[in-house]
């Protein structure tokens, strides 16, 4: 964690207060089908389409285990430097009209993989207490006026999502803030998607995050009454909901009261948690051993040849980077963004790291970048390094190539690209300071009284009447370095 | 020894070979049935028109010179907890009354291809948790040798079908001596193969780590000629065995043609009855006469003690409970069978559970939520399956020195309706049969003699793990030398 980080997170609480944060995160595996049943794992489709008896739980049906989903978990567990070992299934049995067998396979005593730990970009490193498989639950509608269960006229329930494979990855408690919090779920999602054991989309449900927030005096080792925090949607959200959960855990004990361990929903609109329904008895899932299944134990074969299949893991890709002398950020953002495999073999061709990370974070759209040769674009960005084109032009280029496959000298050249030479900026400029005397005046003055506001605005002024005068080919840079230079000589 | 009619080799070799119709017997079987299954109730619902189509497809390939299989035209009854594509699936159960699977059961797919032609889905102690099949929520099913006496359960329908001459063979299931019981009850052969033989995708579970399908027949070769047909691997099903058993058809022959010289065979002290009160003295006569008969048959026999053996009525009534707790918590009235309402989702839930299910079922869902519960764990479920696992390697130490072990199947013979209102008392008709149960190995009752009231008496043969060929090779030596009881089939009519 960086220093700044660290201090931001401090001053989120009252002074002698710091939060204690241990994340469940849920990822739907990105298999063909379920967990145990034949029926498709697919998002969006029309209600109750992809099912099948295993998955609706019809009497009779038995559950057999779906190898991807095992080897996609070995793969995460492998990826967060976990213990990979014998696990057994287990029922977790609640009443629940969305889950077809009002029980849930799960692991209990013995998950697939365990003690693990996860270094985020900024150097922190967060234990993995487990990373176990599990079958996830339909999704029920309640039809009513407040589109809660409690006053709900009626329920649909849509079973496409029942059986769907899932690994729920517990950290230990041991993430100090919600920056923290949301760097952890964003390297998560990295290294899930890396490895391609799930897409990691937040917005499609297929990852999700319950928060355990509790909060202790500084410095101190006990682990205080934690609460549960449910239905966080977004990173945002996730952050959010820490800090008014914490402030709220603070504020019990400064009234002398403690919180009630307990599951809390995120309110979005309310940018509060709330209580679930109180209830009356403790939840007992009287997890036991399903008879239907037998133990996994997978084989040293079987993980080292796993092993050895693993992609290079996010960290590794952003070292890859800055290793070149990449920015951190910039990297990270690459590799994000899964183009970092195209930045390195540009940077690797010769282009400029900076250039390369900057059009690879604001100039490309991902699905497009597949189209993109790493020859031509590192050429691309060597042209503008050397002022053959400006970087508006540049980026005009770099949008044809994508769009043809062309390579950017001939883009360049059928454009009529080519950067001006200094000389014939500089006598546009003095000739358009010449027509506008008032306003180059107004530029010199706002530059002495050190008018930003003026300044910028009479800025814009010239380098429009400049871009409108070379129909956008001037390099924006050099134009305003010769104004600046030029006022300077002015006053 | 069964007569020429009613074997079911003999029908499937007839079937065959042209010289009877597969129509011609489905017809003669659903006739006795329209006659007397108004009394009896064997049967939940019989397929007539199913059985008829499938009779006149065994008959057209008969006729067009296809292989039948080995099942031609034998009109076999199944329990009607078993799936059936098309066909209500009941466990006798209010829950089910109307449920109707979109899938047939591996077990009865099976038989399909084999031939086979199923008359209809027999009755059964609700969701198979019973010992007389009193538990029907659709009434009891008459004993055919004794209609004042119960046909014993939970797979009453299916024994009671085959005595009174309604089908060949049928198929029950066996968590705790559900086959094996009533097959004694009944007079018949009734098998439950080691865990994992028959596939249990499309069973309707009651405790998943015992459940077991296994036939009924009048006689061993029929019922070994059923066992092959349904044993196999299945990958719908993660307990099934992927080696495969070899033919208990070839196992009988073997043993009519070699005897049995030299076979191990163990007299269980513990099941014998000997000094125990519940067990009727011609019962414990019957299993130490057929001990006899077997040694008389050149096998070696001794008597050998499995003190756990006795703990598995215990053990037994925790984890089946356990498991039957969790298996059956999908009935909630939300996606298939009986709704009643109620003001919210919870509600409508308790209410259909109230409404749908019988008493003992709901016995047995309190006592396994309580053993399974925070606290109570290690107590019950943890400790019953500590007791499992010393079951189990206790009498895989007494395999080291026995092929097969012997006992007699129950305590007494088929007893009057109400007899044994009282729960424990009726658990204890299970307790020679549950130990196979919980070891997962095989067991089966053949019929030796007749004892109180005339009715018969069935005694118990066990091997190991996949040792189902001894155990049918002892089987035949038994039903060779079985006292002439006159109830032999064919023998009354």
């Amino acid at each position: 964690m960086t220093a700044t980080q660290r201090s931001t997170e401090e001053d989120l609480l009252p002074d002698g207060w710091e939060m204690v944060i241990g994340l469940e995160v849920h990822a739907e595996l990105a298999t063909r089908t379920k967990m145990f049943s034949p029926a498709a794992n697919e998002f969006g489709g029309e209600p109750n389409t992809n099912i099948h008896p295993v998955c609706l739980g019809l009497p009779g049906t038995l559950p057999v285990v779906n190898r991807k989903a095992v080897e996609l978990s070995i793969r995460i567990g492998l990826a967060l430097d976990c213990t990979v070992g014998r696990c057994v299934w287990a029922r977790k049995n609640y009443f629940y009209p969305d889950m077809p067998k009002d029980y849930q396979i799960s692991q209990y005593d013995l998950p697939l993989n365990s003690d693990g730990q996860l270094e985020l970009p900024s150097g922190a490193v967060i234990g993995i207490e487990r990373a176990h498989m599990e079958e996830d639950t339909g999704k029920s509608t309640h039809v009513g006026e407040s589109g809660r269960i409690h006053d709900a006229g009626y329920s649909l329930v849509d079973y496409n999502r029942a059986g769907v494979p899932l690994i729920e990855i517990v950290s230990r408690p041991e993430i100090t803030g919600p920056e923290q919090a949301k760097e952890y779920v964003e390297e998560l999602r990295s290294i899930l998607v890396a490895v391609g054991a799930s897409d990691g989309k937040m917005e499609e449900g297929s990852l999700r995050v319950d928060a355990n927030v509790s909060v202790r005096p500084t410095g101190a080792e006990e682990l205080r009454t934690r609460c549960e925090i449910k239905n966080v949607n977004s990173l945002r959200s996730l952050g959010r909901a820490i800090i008014f959960e914490a402030r709220r855990h603070v504020q019990l004990y400064e009234n002398g009261e403690a919180p009630r361990q307990e599951t809390r929903h995120w309110d979005e609109e309310g940018g509060r948690t709330r209580a679930g329904r109180s209830k009356e008895e403790a939840e007992d899932y009287r997890y036991f051993a399903d008879p239907d299944l037998v133990p996994i134990d997978p084989s040293q074969e079987w993980i080292d040849e796993i092993r050895a299949a693993l992609p290079a893991l996010p960290k590794d890709r952003r070292d890859a980077l800055t290793g070149h002398g990449a920015d951190p950020a910039a990297a990270a953002t690459a590799v994000n963004r899964g183009l970092d495999g195209l930045a390195l073999s540009a940077i690797e061709n010769g282009a400029d790291a900076e250039r390369v990370l900057t059009h690879i974070a604001h100039n490309l759209a991902v699905d497009g970048a597949d189209n993109l040769d790493a020859g031509n674009f590192a050429e691309l960005v060597k042209m503008e390094t050397s002022n053959a084109l400006t970087s508006t032009q540049a980026k005009q280029v770099l949008a044809e190539m994508v769009e043809t496959g062309n390579d950017p000298a001939a883009i360049a050249t059928a454009h009529g690209f080519e950067a001006m030479d200094t000389g014939e900026l500089e006598a546009l400029v003095d000739s358009l300071i010449a027509d506008h005397s008032d306003e180059w005046q107004r530029f010199v003055a706002a530059g002495q009284a050190d008018d930003q506001k003026e300044r910028k605005k009479m800025q814009g002024f010239f380098t429009g009447q400049i871009m409108k005068a070379t129909k956008g080919q001037a390099d924006g840079a050099a134009v305003n370095k010769l104004l600046s230079t030029k006022a300077g000589q002015a006053s | 020894m069964t007569s020429e009619l009613t074997s079911a080799t003999a029908i499937a070799r007839d079937v065959a070979a042209g010289s009877r119709t597969a129509v011609s017997v489905a017809e003669e079987y659903l006739a006795r049935i329209s006659e007397r299954d108004g009394e009896i109730h064997a049967f939940n619902t019989v397929m007539a028109d199913d059985a008829l189509a499938q009779a006149t497809a065994v008959d057209e390939a008969v006729a067009a010179g296809h292989d039948v299989g080995p099942l031609a035209g034998v009109p076999i009854a199944l329990k009607d907890n078993m799936c059936t594509r098309g066909v209500r699936t009941t466990c006798s159960s209010k829950m089910l009354e109307n449920w109707v699977p979109p899938y047939d059961a591996a077990a009865v797919e099976k038989l399909r291809s084999a031939g086979a032609v199923a008359v209809g889905k027999t009755n059964l102690d609700e969701f198979a948790m019973g010992s007389s099949t009193e538990n029907s929520a659709f009434g009891p099913t008459l004993n055919p040798l004794d209609p004042t006496r119960v046909p014993g359960g939970s797979s009453g329908g299916s024994a009671a079908a085959v005595a009174a001459g309604f089908s060949a063979v049928s198929l029950g299931s066996d968590t705790g001596g559900s086959i094996r019981q009533p097959a004694a009850l009944c007079g018949l052969v009734g098998v439950k193969p080691t865990y994992g033989a028959v596939s249990r995708y499309g069973l309707i579970a009651f405790a998943s780590s015992l459940d077991q399908i296994g036939p009924f027949a009048h006689d061993v070769a029929d019922a070994a000629a059923v066992f092959d047909v349904i044993a196999g691997h299945d990958g719908r099903d993660s307990t099934s065995i992927p080696e495969q058993l070899p033919s208990m058809s070839d196992a009988v022959a073997a043993s009519i043609a070699d005897g049995i010289d030299g076979l191990r065979v163990g007299l269980v002290t513990e099941l014998s009855g000997r000094g125990l009160d519940a067990f009727e003295p011609e019962v414990v006569a019957a299993g130490a006469a057929a001990a006899d008969a077997l040694a008389a048959a050149g096998a070696k026999v001794d008597e050998v003690s499995i003190p756990t053996a006795v703990a598995g009525l215990s053990a037994y009534y925790m984890i089946a409970p356990a498991e039957a707790s969790s298996n059956l918590a999908r009935y909630d009235g939300v996606r298939y069978g009986l709704r009643e309402p109620g003001p919210n989702t919870a509600s409508m839930m308790a209410a259909s559970r109230t409404a749908g299910f019988g008493d003992e079922v709901k016995r047995r869902i309190m006592l396994g939520t309580y053993a399974l519960s925070a606290g109570y764990y290690d107590a019950f479920y943890g400790k019953a399956q500590r007791i499992r696992t010393l079951m189990i390697q206790e009498f895989d130490r007494v395999y080291a020195d026995f092929d097969v072990l012997i006992s007699p199947t129950s305590p007494c013979v088929a007893f009057e309706f109400g007899a044994k209102a009282d729960p424990l008392t009726m658990y204890y008709n299970d307790v020679c049969t549950i130990p196979s149960n919980l070891t997962g190995h095989p067991a089966m009752s053949i019929p030796f003699g007749l004892g109180a009231h005339s009715m018969p008496v069935g005694v118990q043969l066990m091997a190991p793990a996949m040792g189902e060929a001894d155990m049918f090779r002892a089987a035949v030596a038994l039903e060779a030398a079985a006292p002439q009881t006159g109830r032999e089939p064919g023998a009354s009519s």
